[in-house]
């Protein structure tokens, strides 16, 4: 019997899928299955120390901008090369940085934003100049919605040309002055060192954020000299650290004073390392706490204190108790409309203790009763020895009134979720398994969606770095590649992406890239076949006309029909990954932990859930805390009498 | 609202104006008017920006602007504390008939006469928004024909300066 090439291929992945099937999840068994070698890397996580640059004469620009990338202790970009900036990927071929060559300029630099918000180290990513650059647009803006340390490198046209609406031509300083922390134009190639090192200066410090170096390419290809390290010049910049002593104390006496206290935590804190000081602060108060979707992971799920994410999708005993706090303590959080909701009734009869690095954040949608401007950890340490010089003054409040309540609402109004009645899968049902099953060491990167607010509610998140997402800006397709980036910079951690079929299909072709530079995530495609949110919306506020939000291929009665666009588990085996599927209940543990189980090849499951599923509690846009709803047409009842 | 004028000194640099401008465009605060010049120290420049708002925003429009990396200082120049000057360039319709009308409200004004011809006359004059606005307003009936003026420059009173020793008190970085 002859057989064709493609037969034969064909025969091949058959067999290869059905060992697979049959035996464990290997990386034998992923190689085979997919066709695709994956690289292995020894590059480790923590970048290598290097001794000190020499400096050199007579090198190229490009040659001094790999060396101070190198020098600032770069041990990954995530990047594409194109005209401008390919001068640059000459030296950087020979460099120990290493380049992951993606697909898309936004994977780039949500990779970069990804590796930078699992390390806490600043993420680099690199494009050259017009589309390339503009193709970072989103990616910056959404680190500098969620103040992620990102250096961004873009090539631009010669400095000649510069002006002309040359080839490839788009002013990106312009473009990101509003999205980035700071940004430079580069055209003269002995400014390159002292730029790099001041790039990365302010993408770390203070309120961190993203910073892009533009830099012509005739400047890349001109001789320079290089030295290291060289003189900052930023006379203008100086965050303030230390928090004032005076209102520390201020803060302190207030607290110590509060019947119904909240500390009420956001990103700052893990951006700051300050979670093991919360920890300190929270025991000592007693005081419960509340994370913010940017500080899931800051304060343990587990503890006691910890009632779980306030805000628009928060449950409802998080909303309320700052509704009803008499005294807030905002760390690292900025009042942001998703949290207070209609902002004229947010926390009423709250005195406001805002503490934050940037002191613009402070009175700018509240007024602060204590403003504390620094940095989050010193600040809450600081605020910790005062307090105890309170309770050993002998002023320590008690919280027994307020902690029946909040227990109460707790207990009555926790977290749920109804199973579809069509006998579809549950959405909150996977993600809630996925959490226990790859546990509380695994790091979770979502989209933007329902999927994204269900894993903030039913995964429970116990360590700091360990759960990733689009919190200001909302980008939909960020999970694939920050998900990326961040096992890059943590090989040895599972990650996870928790991906809508929506957000999945703006970006999932950094698969690819994963697949071939040997970074093997785990994908769980939460496939509803809708937008979900938007269509939530639509059903709630718009009687329920579905207008552009299906996904799925549908008949003419509008019901879907069985063929599926795209096909994820095809779609994942052709980008060099193991796609799995999941439609009933009884499989979903079996097909996490086999995914799992495999750790040299990415793996996409396509989990199929109903599509009516919501995300509850829930308050309407504009609307105040005050009315929250629990569940569809559950008003909570919080009684007469309460506090 | 009320008016208030914020000296800025920025670092001498491209780009600078256009964040400066942009940031007020972006936060939703409007400029009245925006003079930007060379100072004592070459490495810096100098904006004098007047802006209408309450005390409210106007704070948060100092916090963001001491955000941008190229800014150095600010100082809010409130009026009796400060200097504040304009500069109009004001062409006037000065037939022969007319015009020792218009030679002599210049010289009301302390407005010079930059430039002269059978039909115009055209006149310079400094003075703080006010003195200008009334001149303007008694130049009005004889006849604009353009002008040109320019924003408000400002120094604040006294032996201080905003950078050196004796520094003016900047508007608080923190909060």
């Amino acid at each position: 019997m002859t057989t064709t090439p493609s037969e034969q291929a064909a025969n091949r992945q058959a067999a290869a899928r059905e060992a697979a099937s049959r035996e464990a999840p290997t990386r034998e068994a992923a190689a085979a299955l997919t066709g695709v070698e994956t690289v292995g890397r020894t590059a480790g996580a923590a970048p290598t120390m290097r001794s000190a640059p020499e400096p050199a004469t007579g090198i190229t620009g490009a040659q001094s901008l790999v060396r101070s990338l190198e020098a600032a202790g770069v041990d990954v970009i995530f990047g594409i090369p194109g005209g401008a900036i390919l001068p640059a990927y000459d030296p950087l071929f020979d460099s120990q940085v290493r380049h992951v060559l993606v697909r898309h300029e936004q994977g780039a630099g949500h990779a970069a934003t990804g590796y930078a918000q699992a390390t806490g180290r600043v993420g680099v990513c690199m494009a050259t100049s017009g589309p390339g650059a503009t193709n970072l647009v989103t990616p910056l803006a959404d680190a500098h919605m969620d103040s992620v340390p990102v250096v961004a490198i873009t090539g631009q046209v010669p400095s000649a040309a510069i002006g002309t609406d040359a080839f490839q031509e788009a002013d990106i300083r312009g473009i990101t002055m509003p999205i980035t922390k700071h940004n430079f134009l580069i055209t003269d190639p002995d400014e390159i060192p002292q730029r790099i090192a001041e790039a990365f200066h302010l993408a770390a410090t203070g309120r961190p954020g993203p910073v892009l170096v533009d830099i012509s390419k005739d400047a890349l290809q001109a001789t320079t000299n290089f030295s290291w390290p060289p003189r900052l010049d930023l006379p203008g910049y100086k965050p303030t650290t230390r928090p004032h002593g005076k209102q520390v104390r201020e803060a302190a006496a207030l607290i110590a004073a509060a019947r119904r206290p909240v500390l009420y935590v956001g990103g700052g804190v893990l951006k700051a390392g300050a979670t093991e000081e919360l920890a300190a602060l929270a025991e000592l108060t007693g005081a419960p706490v509340v994370t913010t979707l940017m500080a899931r992971g800051a304060f343990p799920d587990s503890h006691r204190q910890n009632l779980g994410m306030p805000g628009m999708h928060g449950n409802v005993t998080a909303v309320t108790a700052l509704q009803k706090a008499d005294v807030l303590v905002a760390l690292g959080a900025r009042f942001d409309d998703r949290v207070t909701g209609e902002l004229s009734s947010f926390a009423p009869d709250a005195l406001v203790i805002h503490a934050d690095i940037d002191p613009a954040e402070i009175g700018k949608n509240r007024r602060a009763d204590v403003p504390i401007v620094g940095d989050a950890r010193e600040t809450i340490a600081q605020l910790t020895d005062a307090l105890r010089t309170e309770q050993q003054a002998g002023r320590t409040p008690d919280l027994a009134a307020w902690w029946t309540q909040l227990d109460d609402w707790r207990e009555r109004y926790p977290l749920g979720y109804d199973w579809p009645e069509d006998g579809s899968l549950s959405p909150q049902y996977v993600i809630e398994r996925l959490g226990a099953i790859a546990g509380p060491d695994s790091i979770y990167a979502a989209g933007v969606g329902q999927h994204q607010m269900w894993a903030a509610q039913f995964i429970r998140y116990e360590k700091p770095g360990t759960w990733l997402n689009s919190g200001g800006l909302g980008t939909m397709g960020y999970a694939v590649p920050a998900a990326m980036g961040a096992k890059y910079g943590r090989p040895e951690t599972t990650v996870w992406a928790i991906d809508g079929d929506g957000c999945f299909q703006m970006t999932n072709q950094e698969l690819a890239t994963c697949a071939i530079e040997g970074i093997p995530i785990k994908v769980a495609v939460i496939n509803n076949g809708n937008l979900g949110m938007v269509r939530q919306w639509q059903t709630l506020f718009y009687e329920g006309r579905y207008s552009n939000t299906k996904l799925h291929v549908q008949d003419a009665a509008g019901k879907p029909k069985a063929v599926r666009i795209p096909d994820f588990v095809a779609l994942a085996e052709a980008l060099g990954c193991v796609g799995l599927r999941c439609e009933t209940k009884d499989d979903v543990d079996a097909v996490i932990e086999k995914a799992m189980a495999i750790n040299d090849a990415p793996v996409v499951i396509d989990f199929v859930v109903g599509h009516d599923a919501q995300v509850w509690p829930m308050v309407a846009a504009g609307a105040s805390n005050d009315d929250i709803m629990a569940a569809r047409d559950v008003r909570p009842v919080f009684g007469e009498g309460q506090v | 609202m009320s008016r208030h004028t914020l000296s800025v000194l920025v670092e001498n640099k491209s780009g600078v104006l256009a964040r400066v401008s942009a940031l007020f465009s972006r936060r939703g605060f409007n400029i009245e008017s925006l003079a930007v010049g060379p100072t004592e120290n070459p490495d810096l420049s100098r904006m004098t920006i007047v802006v209408e708002a309450a005390s409210q925003p106007l704070e948060q429009i100092t916090k963001q602007l001491n955000k941008l990396i190229e800014v150095i200082k600010i100082v809010e120049l409130d009026g009796g504390a400060a200097v504040q000057r304009e500069l109009l360039l004001v062409k006037v319709r000065a037939p022969m008939a007319e015009r020792t009308q218009v030679l002599q409200t210049a010289e009301l004004f302390r407005a010079r006469v930059v430039d002269v011809n059978p039909e115009t006359v055209t006149l310079e004059a400094t003075g703080t928004p006010d003195k200008l606005q009334a001149l303007l307003a008694v130049l009005a009936p004889l006849g604009i024909k353009e002008m040109a003026q320019s924003g408000t420059v400002a120094l604040g009173r006294g032996p201080r300066s905003m950078s050196g020793a004796g520094t003016l008190r900047p508007v608080e970085r923190t909060a």
